[in-house]
């Protein structure tokens, strides 16, 4: 459960849009099923009152919606971030990306979101409702009645391993602002090292078997709010590798180290790519290996935690390692 | 009747300024390196695009090799220094999926350096013969 309700949020937008402070609102609309929640803008208190919500499912980030939303109007926008949203709100002002002007941000407290693929690999189909009790889930199905779960078994990667509860960015908040950053997030790199433990061959047929599910369906790319080229090379027809579902085992490798390159130094470990991945692939661990060697050999970095931060790739230091040693160092 | 033995293909891309030079002083020297080794020319290391990597390997390289001037001695003053970022990366993620490392390598070579660079494409080659042909990283496509 989140400690904000939705009537609050809904209050305080009301508010802010009857004093013409923002015009519209950026928030989560509920979908055809319950834990469907997609992205809408909302443009009045009693549109918000019909559809808005704000539950366990509203793990989508606005960030990226800024860029084209706030170019849309000369009015402000209003929207609502949870805490490691607002690292993506803040890389991509680094990126000038967009007018923060044009932008005010809700930060809004976040327990961890669900992942409705965990649930049902463990409760079957036909989900039709979800209550809290402590620690554990109650999930009430169509076929097999109300079924009981550990909520941390339900967990997106991502919020198992929470990089920190407090917004980097913000115009205000609602709900307590939590300063400590997570214990767990320490254990971010766990899946990255237990792949690095596997022998070269293992980890080539680990991936293999994942990266070979792709149907280049580019949502990966569609959502990262770190991908907002206005001209992509996956979209270049001259490129060779701009084919959809046609792609052999080559192409899908060359996507996906390409995509996890073009981020890499930028990406806030949203964790988003693997959240709107439909075949369930763990993009994240592409995206953390990069991030685990940037931390472990040009120091610790983390993207968007202040606006300005240069990315360790585009800098560089005269003490470097070369590639050889830099390689051999890490596996020490 | 004669056995074919696969030879590896090794893409090699020189720096304009040290390493293809110092491919030169090998050649002026009449140093033996293998004619396996084909060389690409760049203006800097740091013109070679990661794809550049991956697409040598798609169609049909078994090791890719990148020469640059030594670190500080870069004719643009810092190019050289943004690659090793770049392909200790690259290279990291390709050994995490699995892609032999020792298909890849940064080596920098100056163009006084002619011994240097038979040296090191004899070994690379030899390193890369050892492995096979590039299995992991192919396009059927491009093998037809």
């Amino acid at each position: 459960m989140q400690k904000v309700t939705r009537d609050i949020l809904i209050d305080r937008a009301a508010e802010l849009l009857a004093s013409g402070m923002v015009n519209r609102v950026l928030g989560w609309r509920s979908g055809e099923f319950f834990y469907d929640v997609v992205p809408a803008v909302f443009r009045s208190e009693a549109d918000m009152r019909d559809g808005f919500v704000f539950d366990d499912f509203c793990g989508c980030n606005f960030s990226k919606y800024l860029v084209k939303e706030s170019a849309r109007s000369d009015g402000r926008i209003l929207v609502f971030l949870k805490p490691c949203d607002t690292y993506s709100y803040n890389q991509l002002l680094t990126e000038h990306r967009f007018d923060a002007e044009k932008t005010y941000v809700i930060g809004v407290p976040c327990d961890g979101m669900l992942d409705i693929g965990r649930i049902k690999e463990r409760v079957g189909e036909g989900v039709i409702g979800i209550e809290a009790e402590g620690d554990e889930l109650i999930v009430k199905t169509l076929y097999d009645g109300d079924k009981r779960m550990k909520r941390e078994d339900a967990l997106p990667d991502r919020c198992r391993h929470c990089k920190g509860k407090k917004h980097v960015a913000f115009d205000e908040l609602i709900g307590e602002e939590c300063e400590e950053n997570d214990e767990n997030a320490s254990g971010r790199f766990e899946g990255v090292a237990e792949l690095e433990a596997m022998t070269s061959e293992q980890r080539y047929f680990f991936w293999q078997n994942e990266l070979s599910r792709c149907i280049r369906c580019n949502a990966c790319r569609d959502v990262c709010p770190a991908c907002t080229c206005e001209k992509c090379v996956f979209d270049n027809p001259k490129s060779g590798v701009e084919n959809k579902a046609a792609s052999d085992s080559f192409e899908e490798k060359l996507f996906h180290i390409i995509r996890a390159f073009h981020v890499a130094g930028r990406c806030t470990d949203c964790g988003e790519c693997s959240r709107v991945c439909p075949q369930h692939i763990p993009l994240h661990l592409l995206n953390r290996k990069f991030i685990s060697d940037i931390n472990g050999l040009y120091g610790e970095y983390q993207a968007g935690e202040t606006v300005g931060s240069r990315s360790p790739m585009v800098d560089y230091s005269r003490a470097d390692l070369d590639p050889s040693e830099a390689i051999g160092k890490r596996e020490e | 009747m004669q056995i074919k033995v696969r030879k590896p293909l090794i893409v090699a891309f020189c720096c304009n300024w040290c390493s293809y030079a110092g491919a030169d002083l090998a050649g002026s020297n009449r140093l033996n390196y293998p004619a396996d080794v084909k060389i690409i020319r760049v203006p800097c290391s740091c013109r070679v695009n990661p794809t550049f990597v991956l697409r040598a390997f798609q169609r049909g390289a078994d090791g890719v090799i990148i020469c640059g001037c030594h670190p500080g001695d870069c004719h643009y003053t810092s190019g050289n220094y943004y690659t090793r970022r770049r392909m200790t990366l690259l290279f990291s993620m390709l050994d995490y999926l699995g892609i032999e490392r020792e298909r890849t390598r940064v080596e920098w070579v100056s163009a006084a350096e002619g011994a240097k660079f038979a040296a090191t494409m004899n070994e690379f080659a030899e390193q890369v013969a050892a492995l096979g042909e590039n299995r992991r990283l192919e396009d059927l496509r491009c093998k037809k």
